[in-house]
């Protein structure tokens, strides 16, 4: 398959926000290249406008909110949170093609999502399953973090965690997780990365974890199941549980984690513009549901796990603007991410036009002319 | 937003008469394929005129683009400005200069209920949109209705691709100069619907009273108009400029402003559509009657008379009008 130039679908839900991000204020945002003011209107819905006055391009988040109404500015012209302009100045009518582009959007799981592309194709059903954020039977929090990085970087990232050993060796990496076996699946909008470790020694996270919620400090069967959903959309169902308690899946038995603790890492990773991202991430786990401490210290501890990232991340983007004649070069471990570029690219492709820009002539046709 | 133009060579790659006096032009662009077109998008094309002068037309695209052709409609009108002239002389092979397709008119498919109203030749950029709000309605159970007006029978192109798109009952079909219901009409649409309709200004400016009557939102109104029409047949007229000692005659085959500056009274103007209002001229006196074409000045603007939008709006009779030209001191 031919590398597509864009990085990125249009066609897509993309978070734009957390919903804690998003008052009645402006907030300007780039998703996928373009300039976005959101704004929580005063029934609670989020509008999402088009960052760019119709009448001489002033970003409109440098105006002001009155009511639902947002107000240039500049010169005062007026728009509804659809978009229309609602007032000129200094005329009596409204010029008909006065409104700047209002985009679909979604608020679900905790985040403001926004399609960036054909409005008639926006289904809110296709918003990617992050239920785990704001589900009663588990209990987290997140954060976005802004990385200077292609967004494709990240997923990478989270596809292939055998980087935990050396990244973050001091709390999630082991020396199984760089050793153990893995499986890589993929299916038309998914990718699935699985890895069981088991009856070894907890990392340190995790250890602490099963010992704060049960009790117990022997040994561990560990599982890491990634799922990619396309375009940038990565969740980890991630746990331990006592060794030899029947949490790892065997013919008929899907697995029994009774005797574990399970969290789910979310991640979706929205791009910002070519080279920059916003990522959004949150940490649900299903025991201590009540204990606000542990939510508060999983979030920080998350947070710090992310930062070792981030370092890691833009310090590749800036090796790969550094050597632009370099292509990667793929190993075994990276099967999951080339699923995911793979799923990702497809999706590129199918928003071009069916037929070529350039038609190529057969030499006969052009002889016989 | 206006965005530049890109101009590029096209040809006729075939004809097609939808009504006797509507002739449908399908367009293949020399880069052989054309992205998608948004509802309410319309292509500027050159035209020349009988005189030999290149002017640009604008018409608007006419339902589902096929990834390499673009279709538009043209009405023949024999006391226009000799645009659709110049269309009609055109032939299956020839070619000439288009631009990218712009939107001035986009639907937004986030409202709760659509009405769509055309009046004859307006029918072109609701085509589309009745197209994927028929989808909509199917998928979301949307109510869409339209009402479409035209003076003879033989006048309603498109009313089969209507039919198809919203169904037999959903295409309300006026023949005749009688006054269409638009009230009832707006009565059935849900709160926050929206109106988008295109046709000449007396059905827009009644469509306009319907919906202020009503108590509906402005903003939920939409309207496309090119200014080619207006209450009074297009003719000659006078007009005097005492400010530069001029007294001219503006044909019926050209614009007030084009006018204006052939006889070096110097204007701003932008849009040419009669909505931006940098056009509009102090009217000092009128002997005979203002057939105001624009959406810029508001009804009782119109009434008073004291302004005119020189780009779209005429005349019968003799208007006496003043420059913006005042000498230096």
């Amino acid at each position: 398959m031919k590398t597509p130039t864009t990085a990125f679908p249009l066609n897509a839900w993309y978070a734009a926000a957390y919903d804690v991000e998003v008052r009645h204020a402006l907030l300007p945002r780039t998703i996928c290249n373009q300039k976005v003011v959101l704004f929580r209107r005063t029934d609670g819905h989020v509008a999402a406008l088009e960052d760019a006055c119709w009448h001489r391009l002033m970003p409109l988040s440098l105006g002001r909110l009155e009511g639902d109404e947002l107000v240039c500015g500049y010169h005062g012209l007026v728009y509804n949170s659809q978009g229309r302009c609602t007032h000129m100045p200094s005329q009596e009518t409204l010029n008909p093609s006065a409104c700047v582009r209002s985009f679909p959007v979604v608020e679900k799981h905790r985040f403001v999502w926004i399609w960036p592309g054909d409005p008639a194709r926006a289904d809110p059903a296709l918003v990617p399953d992050m239920h785990w954020n704001d589900d009663p039977a588990w209990a987290g929090d997140g954060k976005m973090i802004r990385v200077n990085c292609d967004y494709r970087l990240v997923v990478d990232n989270l596809m292939d965690l055998t980087h935990e050993t050396f990244v973050h060796g001091s709390s999630i990496g082991n020396r199984e997780v760089a050793e153990a076996p893995f499986v890589a699946t993929h299916g038309d909008r998914s990718a699935t990365v699985t890895r069981w470790m088991e009856s070894i020694d907890a990392p340190p996270f995790w250890g602490n974890q099963i010992r704060h919620a049960r009790g117990y400090t022997g040994k561990v069967d560990r599982w890491q199941i990634i799922r990619f959903e396309g375009p940038c959309t990565v969740n980890i169902d991630v746990g331990v549980a006592e060794a030899g308690s029947g949490a790892v899946p065997s013919g008929s038995n899907p697995g029994d984690r009774s005797k574990g603790v399970n969290g789910y890492v979310l991640n979706t990773i929205t791009p910002e513009t070519d080279k920059t991202c916003l990522y959004f991430w949150a940490f649900a786990r299903n025991y201590c549901l009540g204990e606000q401490r542990l939510t508060h210290e999983l979030r920080e501890g998350v947070s710090g796990i992310f930062r070792e990232d981030e370092i890691v991340l833009e310090a590749q983007q800036k090796a790969i603007d550094e050597h632009p004649d370099h292509q990667f070069y793929n190993l075994n471990i990276d099967a999951g991410s080339m699923w995911a570029r793979r799923l990702i690219d497809r999706m590129i492709e199918k928003e071009r036009p069916a037929r070529a820009a350039i038609p190529i002539h057969p030499v006969e046709e052009k002889q016989a002319a | 937003m206006k965005s530049d133009l890109q101009w590029m060579q096209a040809q006729v790659v075939a004809l097609r008469e939808v009504t006797p006096t509507v002739r449908e032009f399908t367009l293949r662009p020399d880069t052989d394929f054309v992205a998608a077109h948004e509802p309410g998008a319309h292509l500027q094309v050159q035209v020349m005129t009988e005189q030999g002068r290149v002017q640009t037309r604008s018409y608007s695209l006419v339902g589902e683009g096929d990834g390499s052709c673009w279709r538009i409609a043209v009405k023949r009108l024999d006391d226009g400005r000799g645009g659709s002239r110049a269309m009609w002389r055109l032939a299956e092979g020839d070619r000439l200069q288009v631009s990218a397709p712009q939107n001035h008119f986009p639907l937004d498919l986030a409202a709760p209920g659509y009405l769509l109203v055309a009046g004859g030749i307006g029918i072109t950029p609701l085509v589309l949109m009745a197209q994927r709000l028929g989808a909509l309605a199917r998928r979301r159970g949307v109510p869409v209705a339209m009402l479409y007006g035209a003076r003879h029978a033989g006048e309603f192109g498109y009313l089969d691709t209507l039919r198809d798109a919203l169904g037999e009952a959903g295409v309300q079909a006026h023949e005749g100069a009688a006054p269409i219901d638009f009230d009832a009409a707006i009565a059935a649409l849900p709160p926050g619907g929206q109106l988008y309709t295109c046709g000449p200004v007396p059905m827009l400016e009644a469509v306009k009273r319907a919906w202020a009557a009503a108590g509906r939102p402005l903003a939920d109104l939409r309207f496309e108009t090119f200014g080619s029409s207006g209450r009074l047949a297009t003719q000659a007229f006078t007009v005097r400029i005492p400010r530069h000692d001029l007294s001219i005659t503006v044909p019926a085959d050209c614009t007030l402003l084009d006018a204006l500056d052939a006889a070096g009274v110097q204007t701003l103007s932008d849009c040419k559509r009669g909505e931006c209002g940098l056009c509009a001229m102090d009217v000092l006196a009128v002997d005979g009657e203002v057939d105001h074409r624009d959406v810029f000045l508001s009804p009782h603007e119109k009434q008073a008379t004291t302004r005119i939008c020189a780009c779209v709006s005429r005349a019968v009779g003799t208007l006496t009008l003043d420059s913006a030209y005042r000498p230096d001191r």
